[in-house]
């Protein structure tokens, strides 16, 4: 048991890494984007719009808590 | 074509990096402990590298194009923004810059304080460090072959990228014997987060059933308004981080 969660945490931390919230908003990202693209809407801007916002939002985080 | 060119890019400049990292550590060990150990190290870290690359990649390509390139873009998407996050943070200088010079000076270090106890003529101290050093800088290399090779069926292609690079970092490992301080690994980094995470936008969203303004070509733009994108973050960042010095300064 011990052997299979250091397995998984250690797959958490090279994907995920420092961030979770990364991982959620791009899950959120793709959400919006298969439910529009699936209704026939153009989806094609969600995932950049979606990278900005977590990256820039990751970022600040990252920056406030060091400074 | 595209695509194969930038395949074989991305696959090649983080293997370098990593392949830059990893030759750090074995020089340190090997220097001040000997070389059998550590190469020997090396070699089973090569071996296990190369066979979860041969069970994995053809284990993905048995998935549905669309679920392989949602999966795999997701995958992509989050892995590319930790290496893009992290450049952003080096480049505005909340993050130490990553240094070969310190990295090999601090390894050293530590392998001359290690004990120096031996069994069957194997130094387990050399190996142990060598063998997890070439494996976990080698996980993100086998990660990206056989993510990027798999979404495309290009495994060889992206396997090839690796192993030149790694032999070309080899090369000049053996001709310099010193780490290689003037690789640009942290401009590098930057462009593999910016390739990786493009990547993962575009093959995330053909899997979730978007349609990209012109098919492949779509790529270009990605990477064109993730690079404007990280350049403006860089730009803010260290406007934000002299404001903040020249505050605290008065």
């Amino acid at each position: 048991m011990r052997y299979v969660r250091a397995f998984i945490v250690f797959w958490w931390d090279f994907v995920v890494g420092d961030d979770w919230r990364v991982a959620v908003g791009v899950a959120l990202g793709l959400g919006l984007a298969a439910f529009l693209a699936h209704r026939g809407f153009a989806a094609w801007w969600v995932l950049p719009a979606t990278v900005a916002v977590v990256l820039a939002a990751s970022l600040r985080r990252a920056t406030r808590s060091t400074e | 074509m595209t695509h194969d060119a930038f395949l074989f890019l991305t696959t090649f400049l983080a293997s370098g990096v990593e392949a830059v990292e990893a030759l750090t550590i074995v020089l340190a060990v090997g220097v001040v402990r000997g070389w059998r150990s550590p190469l020997i190290g090396v070699g089973v870290a090569a071996l296990a590298l190369a066979v979860i690359v041969a069970v994995l990649g053809p284990a993905l390509r048995l998935l549905p194009i669309d679920t392989l390139r949602l999966v795999v873009g997701a995958l992509l998407l989050v892995f590319g923004l930790q290496w893009l996050r992290k450049a952003i943070l080096r480049s505005s200088g909340y993050k130490e810059l990553h240094d070969e010079a310190a990295a090999f000076a601090a390894e050293r270090e530590q392998a001359s304080n290690a004990s120096r106890a031996t069994s069957t003529g194997m130094d387990w101290y050399s190996f142990t460090v060598a063998f997890k050093g070439v494996l976990l800088e080698g996980l993100e290399v086998v990660f990206i072959v056989v993510t990027f090779g798999a979404t495309q069926g290009r495994v060889p292609l992206a396997a090839a990228a690796a192993v030149v690079a790694v032999v070309l970092v080899i090369a000049v490992g053996l001709v310099v014997r010193a780490p290689l301080e003037r690789v640009p690994e942290n401009t590098i980094k930057f462009a593999v987060g910016l390739l990786l995470t493009s990547f993962g936008v575009f093959w995330a969203g053909e899997g979730a059933g978007v349609s990209w303004p012109g098919g492949d070509l779509a790529i270009l733009g990605i990477l064109a308004f993730l690079g404007l994108l990280s350049f403006a973050l860089v730009h803010q960042l260290r406007h934000q981080r002299v404001t903040a010095r020249t505050a605290v300064g008065t």
